[in-house]
C-alpha cells in the first residue's frame, strides 16, 4: 500500500483522529466522487480497523465495488469482515400525497439503520473510527420530496452520532444546484458545519486530457497546539485515473 | 491487496463479453459496461461505443428547431430493428402515431454509394481536416465488422409497419395523466419483463420519453415530482437491461432545477438549431450552408469507472448527408486570419496544447 501521506490531498486534509466533518462539492461538468473513493479507501486500509457505513443514493453496489477494486481494495471482502456497510437507498421512496409523516418517516428509518451499525460497530473490540459517507445529498432531498428541512433535521440527527461515537462524515453535494436564495440554506448549513470541504471544479478552459480539472481544500483546521486554529485554503490541479488520482501543484507535473 | 476473486478488476471483460455476446444489438464495452446503439453512427463513435446499458441519457431540446426528434427517431428505429422492446411516452395525443414516421434503414448498397465519394474527397483535403477523416475511417472499419449494430437510417423513407406491430412496444400519452404514477408504472413493468429471468439481462430494452416537462402535461409545474420519476426512472434503468432517453425543453424548468436534472443524468445532450442568416457564423464555419444545427456532448455516462471521460471536441455539428442520413462532424473553423491555431475550435487550450504535434502545421 502507498503512503499515507503521498499525495497533496492528504496533506491538505491533515490526519483525521475522527470525528470530522467533510463535505464535498461539485458540478455538472466535473464530478466529485472520486474523493469519495479515495477516502472510502483511506477508511478501509488494512492496518486499521476503521468501518465505514455507506448510505449511496447514487449508484449500486456494483459500481463501488469495481472502481474500489481497481484501487486495490475489495469492499465484499470488508462486507463480510464487519468493515463495511452498504446501505442501497437507490429505491427509497418517502410517500409522498400523504402528508408530512411519511416522508419524515422513510428518513427516520434510514437514520436508525445507521444508529443501529454505528452501534453494532463501535461495541466490537479495538479502536475504531467510524465515517459514516453519503453520495450525495440532493438526491435525499428529491427522495424527501423537496423538503430540505427535513433533509437537514436528518442530517444534523446524524451529526448527534459525532459526540456519541466519534463518528466521521464524508457527504457529497452538488454546488451549482444551490443558486437560488430559497435552497440556499442545505448548503450553507453543511458547509457551516464542516471541518473541510472541498470543491472540485473543472479548468475554466475546459477538459483537458493531461489536467482533468482543480481541487479546492478548505481545511478550517483543528485547533493547533498554540490555540489558535488555522484555516487554511489549497488549490491544486489533478488528474483521475482507474488506480489512483494524481494531484499536483499548476504546472509542475512532468 | 486482499482480493477473493483474483481474476476480477480489469479482466473481468472476457467473462461479460461471454455473456452478452449472444444478445443482438448490445456490444460489449470497457468496466463490465455494454452499450446499446444511439442509431446514429457517428454519435455512437463519439460517446465511446453508444449509450452505455443501464443509463439514463437527457437530451435537451432547442426551443426552437424539432431537432431532439432525430435523435429520438433514429434511436427507436434502431431498437425496433434489433428487436428490442420500446417504451414511447409523449405529450402528442396519439403517440402511436409518431411511429409511422421513424426512419428505415438504409439498403446496403447504397451506404456503400454515399461512404466513397467522402474517401474520394478526403485525398483532396487541406491539412486542417485531417483530423476528421482520420476519425471516419476507423468507423468504417468498425461499421464492416459490426454491420448490425449500428445502421445508417434513411430519414426519408418510413420504417416498415411489420417492424413496430409488434406487441413489444408500448405507447403512452403523458397529457392523459394528472400525474406522472401511470408513466412510471409502465416503466417499472417495463423494466421488470426485461429483467424477468433471474437477473441475467437477456434483452435490451429502450425507453424514449419526449418532452417531458412540456406544459401540455398536468404535471409540468411539479418540479419535485418530475425529479422523483426521473430519479426512480434512473434506479430501474440501471437495474434492468435498458437505456432511458428523455428530451426536456430546458428553458421551461427553472435554473436551479435544470442542474438537478442534468446531475441526474448520465449521459448529457444538448441540441441547437442554428439561425439561417449567421452571416458571422456562416463566415467562421465551413459547410455552414448544410448544416441542420449544433449538437453538444456535456456528459457522457461513467458506469464502474471514477475516469472523466475527455472527448476531442464537445460541439458537433449535424447534417444531413444526401438529405438523408444524419451524420455529425467535427467543428472546421474556416482558415479566416490564420492565427486561430488549431482547428478544433471547441476543444479547450489545454488538449490543444498536448495535441500540438499532429496539428502541426
Amino acid at each position: 500500500m502507498d503512503n499515507l501521506c503521498a499525495n497533496l490531498l492528504e496533506e491538505a486534509v491533515g490526519i483525521s483522529k475522527g470525528g470530522r466533518v467533510v463535505v464535498v462539492e461539485d458540478c455538472v461538468q466535473m464530478s466529485g466522487a472520486f474523493v469519495l473513493h479515495h477516502f472510502l479507501k483511506r477508511s478501509l486500509y488494512p492496518d486499521t480497523s476503521d468501518a465505514v457505513i455507506f448510505i449511496a443514493f447514487a449508484h449500486p453496489f456494483s459500481h463501488y465495488e469495481r472502481i474500489l477494486r481497481k484501487m486495490g481494495c475489495n469492499l465484499t471482502v470488508h462486507r463480510k469482515n464487519h468493515r463495511f456497510v452498504f446501505l442501497d437507498m437507490l429505491t427509497l421512496e418517502c410517500p409522498d400525497r400523504n402528508g408530512k409523516e411519511t416522508r419524515q418517516d422513510g428518513l427516520l428509518a434510514l437514520y436508525g439503520e445507521i444508529e443501529k451499525a454505528v452501534e453494532i460497530y463501535s461495541s466490537l473490540e479495538g479502536s475504531r473510527i467510524i465515517t459514516i459517507m453519503i453520495d450525495d445529498i440532493s438526491l435525499i432531498e428529491v427522495a424527501a420530496n423537496g423538503s430540505s428541512n427535513h433533509v437537514l433535521d436528518f442530517l444534523h440527527y446524524c451529526y448527534t452520532l459525532k459526540a456519541k461515537y466519534g463518528c466521521s462524515f464524508v457527504t457529497l453535494n452538488h454546488e451549482d444546484i444551490y443558486s437560488s436564495a430559497n435552497t440556499l440554506p442545505l448548503i450553507l448549513q453543511l458547509e457551516y458545519l464542516a471541518d473541510v470541504i472541498i470543491k472540485a471544479e473543472p479548468l475554466a478552459t475546459g477538459l483537458a486530457s493531461d489536467v482533468h480539472g482543480q481541487l479546492s481544500v478548505l481545511n478550517k483546521g483543528s485547533v493547533c497546539d498554540l490555540g489558535g486554529s488555522s484555516s487554511k485554503v489549497r488549490n491544486f490541479h489533478f488528474r483521475v485515473k482507474e488506480n489512483i488520482v494524481d494531484y499536483f501543484y499548476p504546472g509542475t507535473q512532468t | 491487496m486482499a482480493s477473493s476473486r483474483p481474476r476480477g478488476g480489469s479482466f473481468s471483460r472476457n467473462i461479460s463479453s461471454a455473456a452478452t455476446a449472444q444478445i443482438p444489438g448490445v456490444k460489449v464495452g470497457p468496466n463490465g459496461t455494454s452499450f446499446l446503439s444511439s442509431g446514429i453512427p457517428d454519435l455512437d463513435q463519439i460517446l465511446g461505443g453508444g449509450f452505455t446499458l443501464g443509463s439514463l441519457v437527457m437530451i435537451m431540446e432547442d426551443p426552437e428547431a424539432p431537432h431532439h426528434m432525430l435523435l429520438l427517431r433514429n434511436f427507436m428505429s434502431q431498437g425496433l430493428i434489433h428487436k428490442q422492446p420500446l417504451l414511447y411516452a409523449s405529450p402528442e395525443r396519439d403517440p402511436r402515431g409518431f411511429l409511422g414516421t421513424l426512419p428505415s434503414p438504409m439498403a446496403s448498397k447504397e451506404e456503400k454509394s454515399h461512404e466513397r465519394p467522402a474517401e474520394q474527397d478526403a485525398n483532396l483535403r487541406i491539412a486542417w481536416q485531417y483530423k476528421k477523416y482520420f476519425g471516419e475511417q476507423n468507423s468504417e472499419v468498425q461499421r464492416g465488422g459490426k454491420a448490425e449494430y449500428c445502421n445508417d437510417f434513411d430519414l426519408r423513407k418510413p420504417l416498415e409497419r411489420h417492424f413496430y406491430s409488434g406487441q413489444r412496444v408500448d405507447c403512452i400519452s403523458l397529457r392523459d395523466s394528472p400525474n406522472l404514477a401511470p408513466l412510471l408504472e409502465r416503466c417499472s413493468t417495463f423494466s421488470a419483463q426485461i429483467s424477468k429471468s433471474d437477473g441475467n439481462i437477456t434483452c435490451a430494452g429502450r425507453i424514449a420519453i419526449q418532452s417531458l416537462c412540456s406544459p401540455q402535461c398536468d404535471f409540468s409545474d411539479k418540479d419535485w415530482e418530475m425529479l422523483s420519476f426521473i430519479r426512480s426512472l434512473k434506479g430501474m434503468v440501471r437495474s434492468s437491461g435498458a437505456v432511458a432517453v428523455i428530451s426536456f425543453p430546458p428553458s421551461l424548468v427553472s435554473p436551479t432545477f435544470l442542474k438537478r436534472w442534468q446531475h441526474l443524468a448520465d449521459t448529457l445532450i444538448s441540441v441547437k438549431a442554428i439561425p439561417d442568416e449567421d452571416k458571422e457564423l456562416a463566415k467562421l464555419l465551413t459547410g455552414y450552408q448544410d448544416m441542420l444545427g449544433l449538437l453538444s456532448v456535456h456528459k457522457v455516462a461513467r458506469i464502474n469507472t471514477q475516469v472523466p471521460a475527455i472527448l476531442e471536441a464537445t460541439t458537433f455539428s449535424m447534417k444531413l448527408r444526401k438529405r438523408r442520413a444524419l451524420v455529425l462532424e467535427c467543428l472546421n473553423q474556416a482558415p479566416v486570419d490564420g492565427s486561430s491555431g488549431s482547428s478544433y475550435g471547441t476543444s479547450g487550450s489545454c488538449s490543444g496544447s498536448s495535441k500540438s504535434g499532429n496539428l502541426d502545421f
